[in-house]
């Protein structure tokens, strides 16, 4: 069996890596941009393993570990965001939140 | 006692009493101003007559002349005189006694004396009394100065001084515009003479580097100069000049008749007896030059009796009772002058202080009238008075007698010997007799038409004024009493030898006027001065029935000549429209001259101001203009650029995170480019 080459899990980080940051910038709900800032996270994920494979060195997967635990609370800290902001302004379409317009 | 060492208080005295007045007199009863103002003037003239007799009695050598020097005035220092040599003008205040300069002071003194204590009792009702005898005590300093002066500057000093009282006392009652018109009237023609005199002055000063009489009189006399020398003649016209101008004759009388809209007592003493003898009195110091001139004696003696015969024509038909006696002034003058031009200074120096005795008297008498009139001063409102106010009447009657030239008063014997002297004398001609004569005529026919119409008659009083018709006071009688019994017994002391009298005037005065006396007679016999007096008597004689007949028996005769005369007449009783001449030619042109130049003032120079103060209101105007449309401009422009800058920018801030997030974005991606493409 040869190994997958490291280039196949470049790719894959990279295109989850580039369909989050559409996401974030044209998705209206801000759930899904959420969504999107995780899905551009565990893309960055993939590529530290995957580098971490290829190197023999384990440092990639410590710093994924760490990823992981600052995505979780940073989704958290989102969530409450988002709440706070349906309280006051009723919805959750970010084209509607625009009170810094000039 | 030394009076004359003291001499300096005759004009002194006065001054004083001017000087009470005007600086305290409004505080003064008009008890203590009459005891002040006329009790000096009264005090200097018995100084006067002290200095007189004690100068008579002065030793032979000094008895001609004594000087009192009190000052050294101007040392004006050496300068070079027309002839080239060197002259050291040194001007004193100093006071001359001779002869000639003793009888003005007394006849100043005397007659002034007498005239302000009648003033006492004439402006008793005025108002500004103790104004009024202030003003008449300088008058009596200035003239006193005049007459006492030794030489022709301080002579100068009085002149003006009494062109200046004449002028305060002309316009006496002031809030009239036609006193105070006729006081300036007089002081500005006066001041045309003065500048003849002035010029005159220096001339002297510079032909005979001295002012002082003695001196010139002894450098005219010595030879140096020729009869006839050009500058000595100009020298005298011009000083003559400064004596119609002060003495009223032809052509710079014209502001004597104006003057009587002062008080009676100014006219009395200022208008008759005084100040218009000064020029008499200045040509008569001035002999020894007159005498170097023959052409300015003609001058003189010319104008002397054109002025003399042309007054009279006027006088003849006026209807004020003291504008009558003005031009009768006037006329009188002109025989002073007529003595003068002919080379008789002391028959017209005589006739001089005859005069100033009858027509005070004449004045002073008029102001009785007016007084008893309660103001009328028109002869056509008068009539019939001779028994209401009986020592008015005589006094007058007195007075004029002796003015017509009536033996044995004062005035026959002076008019008569300038009449003598006018045909025999040397300088004489009979042409000048003729004038002179003819005059005398018309003085005695106005004289007895003012008393016929004044005194004789009916009576044409309105009746609210004749009830209240009054004698004057004694204050008032008593000086017309007293110059009276002088018109009387003035002539005595200068009775013609011809009649057997001593001279005694002419021989007095001898010594001031050095051989310039004609010999009387030249060449003309002892009966033809017989002859010629006995004329002056018929003529005189014929003046007065001419009077009698038209004013007394036949009074309604003179309105139907004047009538007949027509135009003549008007033109006579408007006094030949002299003045109107003078204003269309002089003074009319001096007021359009004024007003020009006012023009000017007013559009020239307070346009230059006026545009300035303009110029700088404009500029201040273009400064607020470029202010607001410039420099607000430029920056208004600045900060509508930014604006419009900030339309396009400002679509950037949508507010939206989500586009923050794509330029970010963006910007990331330039980066990478820029990384991808350069390595």
């Amino acid at each position: 069996m040869t190994p997958v080459p490291t280039d196949y899990y470049v790719f894959l980080g990279s295109a989850l890596f580039i369909i989050g940051v559409v996401g974030v910038l044209t998705r209206r709900n801000v759930l899904v941009i959420l969504m999107s800032i995780e899905l551009i996270l565990n893309a960055v994920n993939i590529n530290l393993v995957a580098f971490s494979q290829y190197f023999r060195a384990v440092d990639g997967q410590v710093f994924a570990i760490f990823v992981i635990t600052d995505a979780a609370a940073e989704a958290a800290v989102g969530l409450g965001l988002i709440i706070a902001l349906f309280r006051n302004k009723e919805t959750v379409n970010a084209d509607e939140i625009d009170l810094l317009k000039w | 006692m030394n009076f004359l060492n003291f001499i300096w208080l005759i004009p002194v005295l006065p001054v004083l009493g001017a000087l009470i007045q005007l600086l305290f007199g409004r505080k003064l009863s008009n008890k203590a101003v009459s005891f002040v103002s006329v009790g000096l003037p009264g005090l200097s003239f018995v100084w006067a007559v002290g200095c007189f007799f004690q100068f008579l009695g002065l030793p032979e050598q000094s008895h001609h002349v004594f000087i009192k020097d009190i000052y050294s005035w101007l040392p004006a220092g050496a300068f070079h005189l027309s002839n080239g040599s060197l002259g050291y003008l040194d001007v004193h205040v100093a006071l001359q006694l001779d002869p000639l300069s003793a009888v003005m002071m007394l006849v100043v003194t005397g007659v002034g004396f007498l005239i302000h204590f009648y003033s006492i009792g004439y402006m008793a009702h005025e108002g500004g009394y103790y104004r009024f005898f202030g003003y008449m005590n300088l008058f009596m300093f200035s003239m006193l100065t005049l007459v006492l002066a030794d030489n022709y500057l301080m002579m100068f000093v009085g002149w003006e001084g009494v062109g200046l009282c004449s002028y305060l006392l002309i316009g006496f009652y002031f809030l009239r515009k036609s006193a105070a018109d006729a006081g300036k009237k007089a002081f500005v023609v006066n001041r045309i003479g003065d500048a003849g005199f002035l010029l005159g002055m220096m001339l002297i000063v510079v032909t005979f580097g001295s002012l002082n009489f003695l001196e010139v009189s002894r450098a005219a006399r010595s030879g140096q100069f020729e009869v006839g020398n050009g500058i000595v003649t100009a020298i005298c016209i011009l000083l003559f000049i400064g004596a119609t101008g002060k003495s009223a004759q032809i052509p710079l009388y014209v502001w004597l008749p104006d003057a009587m809209e002062g008080p009676t007592p100014v006219s009395a003493l200022i208008h008759a007896a005084t100040m218009v003898t000064a020029g008499v009195y200045m040509v008569a110091r001035s002999n020894a030059l007159f005498a170097l001139s023959p052409t300015a004696l003609h001058l003189v003696a010319g104008i002397g009796a054109a002025t003399a015969l042309f007054a009279a024509t006027i006088g003849l038909v006026q209807n004020d009772i003291k504008r009558v006696l003005a031009y009768s002034t006037v006329s009188q003058l002109g025989y002073m002058f007529l003595a003068c031009g002919v080379g008789k200074y002391d028959a017209g120096i005589f006739h001089l202080m005859t005069h100033a005795f009858f027509k005070a008297l004449l004045f002073l008498a008029a102001g009785s009238v007016i007084h008893a009139l309660s103001g009328e001063q028109d002869l056509r409102k008068m009539g019939a008075l001779r028994h209401k106010i009986p020592t008015t009447y005589g006094t007058m009657a007195v007075a004029a007698l002796a003015i017509s030239g009536i033996p044995p008063l004062a005035g026959f014997v002076s008019k008569d010997d300038i009449l003598w002297q006018a045909f025999a004398g040397p300088h004489g001609h009979w042409g000048l007799w003729a004038v002179g004569w003819v005059t005398a005529a018309l003085t005695a026919f106005y004289m007895f038409r003012l008393i016929f119409m004044t005194f004789w008659g009916e009576s044409r009083v309105p009746h609210d004024v004749e009830h209240h018709i009054h004698e004057s006071p004694r204050t008032m009688l008593g000086p017309l009493v007293c110059l009276a019994a002088l018109s009387v017994i003035g002539g005595f002391i200068g009775w013609p030898k011809a009649l057997l009298g001593g001279a005694w005037f002419e021989k007095f005065l001898d010594p001031v006027f050095e051989g310039n006396l004609p010999a009387p007679a030249h060449g003309y016999s002892q009966g033809l001065e017989y002859l010629l007096m006995l004329l002056s008597i018929v003529a005189a004689a014929a003046g007065i029935y001419g009077a009698y007949r038209l004013y007394v028996q036949r009074p309604e005769l003179p309105e139907r000549a004047a009538a007949a005369a027509g135009p003549a007449y008007q033109v006579v009783l408007n006094k030949y429209y002299v003045d109107e001449l003078y204003d269309a030619l002089f003074v009319n042109r001096s007021k359009d001259l004024g007003n020009g130049l006012a023009a000017f003032d007013l559009g020239v120079v307070d346009g230059g101001v006026n545009g300035v103060g303009w110029s700088t209101r404009m500029s201040a105007e273009l400064s607020r203009l470029w202010d607001i449309w410039v420099i607000d401009g430029l920056v208004n422009v600045a900060a509508f650029v930014v604006k419009v800058l900030s339309y396009p920018a400002r679509v950037i801030q949508t507010g939206l995170v989500q586009s923050y997030a794509w330029f970010i974005t963006l910007g990331v991606l330039i980066f990478l480019a820029y990384y991808l493409i350069h390595f």
